[in-house]
């Protein structure tokens, strides 16, 4: 194998080829879950460990290109690597290891796709999206996105004798080939009359700006709709819950960025120069999904689907981020383009390593519990510590709270958005500090659904009976879960190299730079001179030393004496797991204040029922008053058409026989 | 670093731990005198907290480790946010490591945690605290950033330092935006700390309180320390109203070292006056119905909003 190894190009190629020979492996024994649990899923981690470690050195390496002539004749298979495949290389691998690992041990015997065909599908998906990183022309990266695509769907109906499920299922496949027609449209666009699809040839079309604003808006609206931005999100809440949690970490943790680094690479590196109206269609149309996202997650009362709307939040943030990186990009001011970018670069590495760590939590609650429903679960701290635990950072790095990681890619943007007074064009000066504004109250709504999230899980007396015999997570289950625990940890604590490494990313996609820090290593200070730094390790330290000096102090003053009683709860004597709130009751107050976001249905009790119930279903207005009419219309238009439709095989002919003169006319 | 640096850095801590209780001690004496009512000793709170810290913790049987670990996280932030809150010096270290928006992660941090220790045990008012604290939360926090970006885009840093000695040695102007932004900060500082019209101090009111119903389980050195803690937001919250609005006769990095000695009494008359202008609000104003404190928040948040829209439009 040493020969083929002379160039990072190459070593991430065999790796791919390889989670595609343990998937194929996987059929070996379909059934037998220790070989593919114990061999196969484990050895894919591995895999994914070195995807991410030849990413990283391959960081500042020089772009580097390949021809592979496989697939259909005169239509070769264009590769390329540079800075901005690399980290999302590095993203894929370093998140998928964690999950491969958690993986291995979550899939158990049951109804279903078998464990090897499971196994296949899984690692097809992994070497789709990296196939899909490296593509150089739109024909391999069709073919990728497309690969990736179904073999996610084949995973989401891994369930598939639940009908719930398969609707679930075609709702994702739906939406995601809606999108790829937009994807396919942007590139037939891009290509400027030249006919070549290759990736190069659109680098170096001159493109009408009409033409060009065309092909970034359809790019936004297909990579949007597999991002989940809103209005396109629909999909997104009943596909991630669907799935297995090690492929719903998956999902909203790496394949929601494939869509970003595709629309990053249209944007800044095939059409080249953006213009600055287009940053402001990003912008709202981001703003607005993360308002929606952390709206609707905290009014959810099913835990995966609650994670799934906290995905659209966050690519909503992320999408912020693309949004004041080409407003300034625009404008000309390069040192805050660079911050923007890296702001969405940090937070996509961020948002993969909570989510997936999130997901897979979830996972293992689901595991030992068998129930999804918060209002079932409960005082799961005290039965699996090591999932709570680890969960917990998870949930206080999506809640953005210093020193985890969440914390530095807000910080970064919100300093973006500080420092933007200067854009030419006065409305949107106006807009950009509304938008600050969205982005305050996103994330501090992100904290209100992370406690409710956390809280009702894990804390507080079990609202089940069952819940007592709930188990802790399997060895393996608690590797990934650290894994991707300690990324959280570690990304957050060192964002000046962080921050060093994405520079490289950005000045090659969209030749804009930071200045050179002057500060020492562990102080972040993205653009010297502002008087704006943050050092994550040093906040640490602060916070641990006043912890123990406290714990210490009051150690060596007083003394340690604890006594144990039952609750106090103001004298409340019978104390019941019914009285405290239920997923239902913590969300009240957001249903409340932003009522108007809801389509609501209360069934409330008169005060004189017997037996009173009261019942609140939730659903999407989007849903209601955007794909509900669009949906009668294509029946209506399919009505319509059916006219056509006879049942008699004269008809037909007579119909082919027209087609062929009309045809024939038109050419002749 | 110079050693005049680490002085003014543990100087403000020790002030801020030593004058937390008495800061809270003065208001509430201040509200009994407007009440008509004979007041308590200045030194209660300080009482309260070292009976406190001798007696045996009670902890309840469904407790976790986060319910005894939360304690000392909730006091540690305060304590570190005290350290970087410019109250009498501007040469802080630990400014550098934590600036104006990581300051207000810091208080998420202690929020969070506090809610999370209030769901441990399971009982009916510690779930109903947390949620309206995380509902008064998830509302003052952004407002709060509003208030602190309209100082930021003034100073262009964010920095809190640097915002007071650029506010602090302005030539004495107004500035539009920062009054909007002044009554929003106020508003925060109320409920936030869960002061009349939000939340009630003084009562156990089961069907109004918000910030007690938290802290119904804890007992002994952890109740202390939560006290202490929120004393010490209560100081914090001031000397960041003083440090973006009222910030002359802190000592800068230009002035000599004496300078730091002569902003301690200045510091006590700017708190004497702040607990007496609290007290005064908290007597004349009325609870709100917990429903109707969204509106209130959404005021503040507005109010915020509308400070930097002014300070963009009019450039002041």
């Amino acid at each position: 194998m040493a020969p083929v190894l002379h160039s990072p190009l190459d070593a991430c190629l065999t790796l791919l080829a390889l989670w595609g020979l343990i998937g194929l492996a996987g059929l070996a024994r379909p059934t037998s879950l220790r070989y593919v649990g114990r061999t196969l899923f484990p050895l894919g981690a591995l895999v994914g460990v070195a995807v991410a470690v030849v990413a990283f050195w391959s960081l500042d390496a020089p772009t580097e290109r390949a021809v592979l002539v496989v697939g259909l004749p005169d239509l070769p298979m264009h590769l390329r690597r540079d800075a901005l495949s690399s980290f999302f290389l590095f993203l894929l691998g370093a998140a998928s290891a964690g999950i491969s690992v958690f993986a291995a041990g979550y899939f158990r015997k049951g109804h279903g796709t078998s464990a090897g065909l499971l196994c296949l599908q899984y690692h097809l998906f992994l070497a789709s999206m990296g196939f899909l990183l490296l593509a150089d022309d739109a024909y391999a990266f069709m073919v990728a996105w497309e690969t990736m695509a179904l073999s996610s769907y084949f995973l989401v109906t891994t369930q598939h004798s639940l009908a719930e499920i398969r609707r679930a299922g075609f709702l994702y496949l739906l939406i995601a080939h809606v999108g790829a027609i937009a994807i396919l449209l942007a590139f037939g666009v891009m290509q400027g009359g030249s006919w070549q699809f290759t990736f190069d040839a659109m680098r170096h079309a001159h493109l009408a700006p009409a033409w060009a604003a065309a092909a970034f808006l359809l790019a936004l609206f297909g990579f949007g709709a597999k991002a989940g931005l809103v209005p396109l999100h629909v999909w997104l809440p009943e596909a991630h819950p669907a799935a297995p949690s090690p492929v719903s970490a998956l999902m909203s943790g790496v394949m929601l960025k494939t869509a970003v680094y595709g629309v990053l690479r249209v944007t800044f590196d095939l059409l080249g120069a953006p213009q600055w109206w287009w940053g402001v269609v990003a912008l709202t149309v981001g703003l607005f999904s993360a308002l929606y996202g952390v709206v609707f997650a905290a009014a959810q009362t099913d835990m995966k689907r609650l994670l799934a709307w906290s995905s659209i939040e966050n690519v909503g943030i992320i999408f912020t981020g693309l949004g004041l990186a080409i407003v300034f990009h625009g404008a000309g001011m390069a040192g805050l383009a660079a911050l923007a970018l890296i702001a969405l670069l940090y937070h996509s590495l961020n948002h993969s390593f909570m989510k997936s760590l999130l997901f897979c939590g979830t996972g293992a609650v689901l595991h030992s519990t068998g129930e999804r429903n918060l209002g079932r679960l409960g005082g799961l701290i005290h039965r699996m510590p090591w999932v709570a635990w680890l969960t917990l950072i998870g949930a206080l790095a999506l809640a953005g709270l210093p020193p985890l990681n969440g914390f530095v890619s807000e910080w970064l943007l919100l300093q973006a958005f500080l420092f933007a007074h200067q854009v030419p064009q006065t409305f949107v000066n106006m807009l950009l500090p509304l938008g600050a504004a969205v982005v305050a109250l996103a994330a501090a709504l992100a904290a209100y659904v992370m406690v409710k999230f956390f809280g009702v899980i894990f804390l507080g007396q079990p609202r089940e009976a069952t819940l007592v015999k709930a188990h802790d997570a399997g060895v393996l289950e608690r590797i990934g879960l650290a894994w991707l625990a300690l990324g959280c940890i570690t990304l957050g604590l060192i964002p000046t190299q962080v921050v060093g490494a994405l520079r490289t990313v950005v000045r090659q996609l969209a030749h804009v730079d930071l200045p050179n820090p002057t500060a020492p290593w562990w102080l972040l200070e993205p653009l010297p001179g502002r008087l704006a730094s943050y050092s994550g390790p040093a906040f640490l330290l602060a916070m641990a030393a006043v912890v123990f000096l406290t714990i210490f102090g009051v150690r060596l003053f007083y003394h340690q004496r604890v006594r144990r009683a039952p609750p106090w709860d103001c004298g409340f004597v019978r104390l019941d797991p019914r009285m405290q709130d239920t997923a239902e009751g913590f969300g009240q107050p957001i249903r409340h204040i932003f009522e108007p976001f809801f389509a609501m249905k209360r069934e409330l009790p008169s005060p004189f029922d017997p037996a009173p119930r009261y019942r609140v279903l939730i659903a999407d207005p989007i849903w209601q008053r955007l794909y509900e009419p669009l949906e009668s219309l294509v029946q209506r238009v399919a009505d319509a058409l059916s006219v056509l439709q006879q049942g008699r095989i004269a008809t037909y002919l007579l119909y082919s026989f027209v087609t062929l003169v009309v045809l024939l006319a038109v050419v002749l | 670093m110079r050693s005049i640096d680490i002085i003014t850095q543990l100087l403000e801590l020790i002030v801020a731990l030593a004058a937390a209780p008495l800061f809270v001690g003065w208001t509430n004496q201040c509200r009994a005198w407007l009440q008509n009512r004979s007041a308590p000793s200045l030194w209660l709170p300080y009482r309260g907290i070292r009976k406190l810290f001798h007696k045996d913790a009670v902890i309840a049987e469904g407790a976790s480790r986060l319910f005894r670990l939360a304690p000392y996280i909730v006091f540690a932030a305060m304590v570190v946010a005290a350290g970087i809150i410019p109250s009498m010096g501007t040469r802080l270290p630990l400014t550098q490591v934590a600036d104006a928006i990581a300051l207000v992660g810091l208080l998420a941090t202690a929020r969070v945690f506090m809610s999370l220790a209030a769901m441990d045990i399971g009982t009916a008012f510690g779930t109903l605290g947390a949620r309206r604290e995380m509902m008064v939360g998830f509302l003052a926090e952004p407002a709060l950033l509003m208030v602190i970006f309209v100082a930021s885009l003034i100073s262009a840093t964010t920095a809190l330092p640097a915002i007071t000695e650029h506010l602090a040695t302005q030539t004495l102007g107004l500035y539009p935006s920062l009054a909007f932004t002044a009554v929003a900060f106020l508003m925060v500082l109320l409920a936030e700390n869960a002061r009349i019209p939000v939340d009630n101090p003084a009562t156990h009111l089961e069907l109004t309180m918000i910030h007690e119903a938290m802290l119904l389980e804890y007992s002994a050195r952890h109740l202390a320390l939560m006290e202490w803690a929120s004393a010490l937001k209560l100081f914090n919250y001031a000397c960041i109203g003083f440090a973006l609005f009222i910030p002359w006769g802190v000592s800068t990095r230009g002035s000599a070292p004496v300078a730091l000695l002569a902003s301690i009494p200045l510091l006590a008359l700017k708190l004497g006056a702040a607990g007496a202008i609290l007290a005064l609000i908290e007597t004349v104003s009325a609870k709100l119905r917990v429903f109707r404190a969204p509106e209130f928040l959404a005021t503040a948040f507005l109010f915020a909003v509308l400070g930097l829209l002014v300070h963009l439009l009019l450039g002041a």
